[in-house]
């Protein structure tokens, strides 16, 4: 009787455990409904393996069952498992973008589609990227198409406060919940600099100037932390909670950790200004996004552990990135920060793994010699950390989700392409499998169907 | 400035002009010419005065000759960037000098961007330093601004320049005229795409009537135009064959509308974007219509570009069609980028020679200056890279450029930033760090 109540304890609390993997609070509005696509033991065998934890194996296997990397390895048992033949070819954590508008700013690129920038307001904090996201864009799959296995889609840059950003798993899905990544927490998107003041002082609005937007910022968690404190003394029988209100109740999620900070910011000064608010107010900026200028001010970063998310090379496009330089990430890395190259572009996501080779040349032009088990990690490990899902995904290592890349050579060649990605031990794309490359609603009968990603 | 510093400029410039005179050798590296040479190891280019003088295998180079030992590196011919704003174009969005478009209606087809080239500009350095030499300076359409002014069909003329450090940095004026159909031509038309050919015809039109009336026209005895003489001058080239249309269009029936117009007209155009072009590429390749474009673009970004895809490169090349490379994302200040529009090609089925000469030749002679430029061969001027080994592998830098047979600085504003903020072991702010 004892056993069995044992027993069932212990199946509760794995039913429990399952659960909260596949989709934590099922009750929770909009939770995730994702379910991994159909999939069957694989082992990859004889692959030069990237772990995403700084290592590179050769001539290794990686077994994946049940939707999670059951190990890695040379010499792994092929038991019961289908087995690819990955000689001479190269195997890496699935590629996670921190920076997306996939979905939001979807192709084409109509004004109908144009669901990314709630900019009617500085601080729209109230607002969700996912109930924008159109999961018929056709820029998911040719994102997976080039190895990316999940994303972070964020509201616009027009706002100091633009919304909460959501986590997604790089599945086809009928809607955004099929796609949620289970267990993921909501980004905040802030924004620095010249968008929200150019989008406001234009109309005569504040912000108008940097320190408007500053002003803005602040008055924003001024309201929060008297909300959550208000909240707070409710739960503990002190008064009546204040209304719910959604904007508030997004930020007051930041104050308590729940809610991770991911802020535009171009420039180095600016970044530093932030990292003093957020001491003000008590949060963590979790990620710099853009971070143009990120390698003046490296060792604040990894002071603050907090990442700096960079473009290889876009500059000058306006002010605050006329500083911008290749080897920006190489330099980041260079000062024990966390560097994370991300795309904010539905071209740039295809090929974060090229952008990353042009920091890998150009540190290398610098003396600077960063090993492609490091540089991998920019774009896996190091983004599923600023995304909060470092637990879950964004390294090779038994346990975590099988989100998984085998490439048709080194990642960092400009020839090699994706030629299989696994998401969660389930083939998801295969490029020389017409049936296993997805076409989305809005390209079917269009070259992509035939043969746009292959 | 003192007198030092006046010796040291002085020897500077003296320096210049001497190694302008002398004969220059690069040595031993496999070179792909792109001429009729093709590809030589152990090769000996010799220069003189800026040109090419001969190319050969394994010869030693000639006695009092400046020897750029360059065994175990590629050498390139330099690469040409085919369309963007380099030198008219700072910074893109509410700042820096931003010359390659005008609104309001003065001035369509004669707007040459040439006199606003700065070949100081910090782009040309950041650039050249990665091996572009030659590029192709366009005007830009000119999206509407809050008043309503807007830009044209017609944007105006294009010039081809060198990223040297010689006054001359003009090499060809009216190399191409700007037109936009398509989307991009209805939006600057007035809503549709028929407004963009109207516009595209009647300047053509008036163009040729201009030309058959011009005493006419100057005595007052023939009909008022809706373009300015300049712009009426300007078309003259095009309606001579002197300089193509190059018109950027995407859809497929859109360029099917090009091609029968060209061929009413008796004009050439190039295309730019191009991104349903491959579904025409054997009337493209007959009516010698070349493409410029960017193999990445490969999203319905709108509905012009609904059946874009990843061979488009390879399958224009394979039916004879001259294709050159456009960066993937800005056509400006990352021009730089077109190795990895040519390599990404390669790895979709493109020959990786052919995407090499998308890069050099190929768009020097979309823009009628391979006589000059563009490939490696006695006679042309000597704009040559060395790279230390796959030219478009993106971890690949260029260790130097050779622009007419001048060696130009490897420095640029992003690499003084970078060794700036590399020194990290002085204890000074980064403004004494030089």
């Amino acid at each position: 009787m004892k056993r069995s109540i044992v027993a069932i304890a212990a199946f509760a609390v794995l039913i429990a455990a399952c659960e909260s993997r596949q989709g934590d609070d099922a009750s929770a509005p909009y939770a995730s409904r994702y379910q991994p696509l159909p999939g069957a033991a694989t082992l990859l065998a004889g692959a030069t393996i990237l772990t995403g934890t700084g290592a590179r194996l050769e001539n290794a296997d990686i077994l994946l069952r049940d939707g999670e990397i059951v190990a890695v390895g040379a010499g792994l048992s092929q038991e019961g498992a289908t087995v690819v033949d990955a000689t001479g070819r190269w195997i890496t954590p699935g590629v996670i973008d921190v920076h997306s508008h996939l979905g939001v700013y979807p192709s084409p690129g109509t004004a109908s589609h144009s669901d990314g920038n709630e900019a009617t307001a500085p601080v729209t904090a109230e607002v969700w990227a996912e109930h924008s996201v159109w999961p018929h864009d056709p820029g998911f799959v040719t994102a997976l198409a080039g190895g990316v296995t999940a994303l972070q889609v964020l509201p616009g840059s027009a706002n100091l406060i633009g919304g909460r950003g959501v986590t997604l798993k790089n599945v086809p899905g009928r809607n955004v919940q099929d796609m949620k990544f289970p267990g993921a927490p909501h980004g905040l998107k802030m924004a620095c600099g010249e968008n929200p003041k150019r989008v406001y002082g234009s109309r005569g609005v504040a912000p108008g100037t940097r320190m408007g937007n500053v002003a803005g910022y602040r008055t924003a968690w001024i309201a929060a932390a008297d909300y959550k404190k208000k909240m707070e003394a409710a739960e503990e029988g002190k008064g009546e909670p204040p209304l719910r209100d959604l904007k508030l109740e997004t930020l007051a999620g930041v104050l308590s950790g729940e809610i991770l900070v991911h802020n535009h910011c171009y420039r180095g000064d600016e970044m530093s200004i932030m990292l003093d608010i957020a001491k003000e107010f008590g949060y963590k900026v979790t990620a710099f996004h853009h971070a143009v200028e990120a390698y003046k001010v490296a060792d604040l970063l990894a002071e603050n552990d907090t990442c700096a998310a960079m473009w290889a090379d876009w500059w000058g496009f306006k002010m605050e990135a006329y500083d911008g330089i290749r080897e920006n990430a190489a330099l980041v890395d260079l000062a024990g920060a966390c560097a994370v190259i991300h795309s904010d572009s539905a071209v740039g996501i295809q090929r974060l793994n090229q952008e990353t080779a042009k920091v890998i040349g150009a540190a290398a032009r610098a003396g600077i010699d960063i090993a492609p088990e490091r540089a991998i990690q920019w774009i896996t490990s190091n983004a599923a950390k600023a995304l909060g899902v470092s637990e879950l995904t964004g390294t090779l290592e038994p346990g975590k989700m099988a989100d998984v890349v085998l490439w048709s050579g080194s990642p960092f060649s400009v020839y090699t392409r994706a030629d299989q990605v696994y998401i969660d031990g389930a083939l998801a794309y295969d490029r020389h499998d017409p049936s296993l490359n997805p076409v989305t609603d809005f390209t079917l009968g269009t070259s992509a169907a035939a043969g746009g990603a292959q | 400035m003192n007198h030092l510093t006046i010796k040291v400029c002085l020897l500077a410039v003296f320096a210049a002009s001497a190694a302008v005179a002398e004969t220059t050798a690069i040595v031993g590296a496999t070179a792909h010419t792109m001429g009729e040479q093709g590809t030589i190891e152990n090769a000996t280019i010799v220069i003189e005065d800026g040109r090419i003088a001969s190319v050969s295998a394994g010869t030693s180079p000639p006695a009092g000759a400046t020897t750029i030992d360059a065994r175990g590196k590629i050498v390139t011919p330099g690469l040409f960037s085919p369309v963007g704003y380099l030198g008219l174009v700072e910074v893109g969005l509410s700042a820096g000098p931003r010359d390659a478009a005008q609104l309001g209606d003065e001035f369509t087809a004669g707007f040459d961007v040439a006199d606003a080239y700065n070949r100081r500009s910090t782009l040309i350095a950041i650039n050249r330093v990665e091996g572009i030499t030659r590029a192709v300076i366009t005007p830009g359409p000119g999206w509407p601004d809050e008043l309503g002014n807007t830009g044209h069909v017609l944007s105006g003329l294009a010039a081809i320049v060198n990223l040297g450090d010689s006054g001359d940095a003009i090499e060809r004026r009216a190399a191409a005229m700007i037109v936009n159909l398509g989307e991009g031509g209805s939006g600057l038309a007035g809503g549709s795409r028929v407004g963009a050919l109207l516009t595209l015809r009647n300047a053509l039109n008036e163009a040729i009537d201009y030309n058959d009336h011009r005493d006419d026209f100057e005595r007052g005895a023939r009909r008022t135009y809706s373009h300015s003489v300049a712009d009426l001058e300007a078309l003259q080239g095009v309606l001579s064959g002197a300089t193509p249309l190059f018109v950027d269009v995407n859809r497929a029936s859109d360029i099917e509308v090009l091609i029968q117009l060209v061929e009413e007209y008796a004009i050439r155009a190039i295309i730019s974007g191009g991104a349903e072009a491959w579904m025409l590429a054997e009337q493209l390749a007959a009516a010698q219509i070349p493409v410029v474009l960017a193999p990445q673009d490969i999203l319905p970004g709108n509905f012009d570009k609904i059946n874009a895809r990843r061979e488009s490169a390879a399958i224009l090349a394979a039916a004879g069609v001259t294709i050159a490379f456009a960066d993937g994302q800005s056509h400006t200040h990352n021009a730089r980028n077109i190795t990895q529009s040519a390599g990404n090609a390669v790895a979709y089925g493109l020959p990786w020679a052919d995407a090499l000469h998308a890069i050099t030749l190929a768009p020097a002679r979309i823009f009628g200056v391979a006589d000059s430029v563009g490939s490696i061969e006695a006679g042309k001027e000597a704009d040559i890279v060395i790279w230390p080994d796959d030219p478009l592998e993106l971890t690949s830098y260029p260790e130097q450029v050779l622009i007419k047979g001048q060696s130009i600085s490897m420095t640029s504003r992003q690499t003084l930033l970078r060794d700036r903020y590399l020194q990290s072991d002085s204890d000074k702010p980064p403004a004494y760090r030089k």
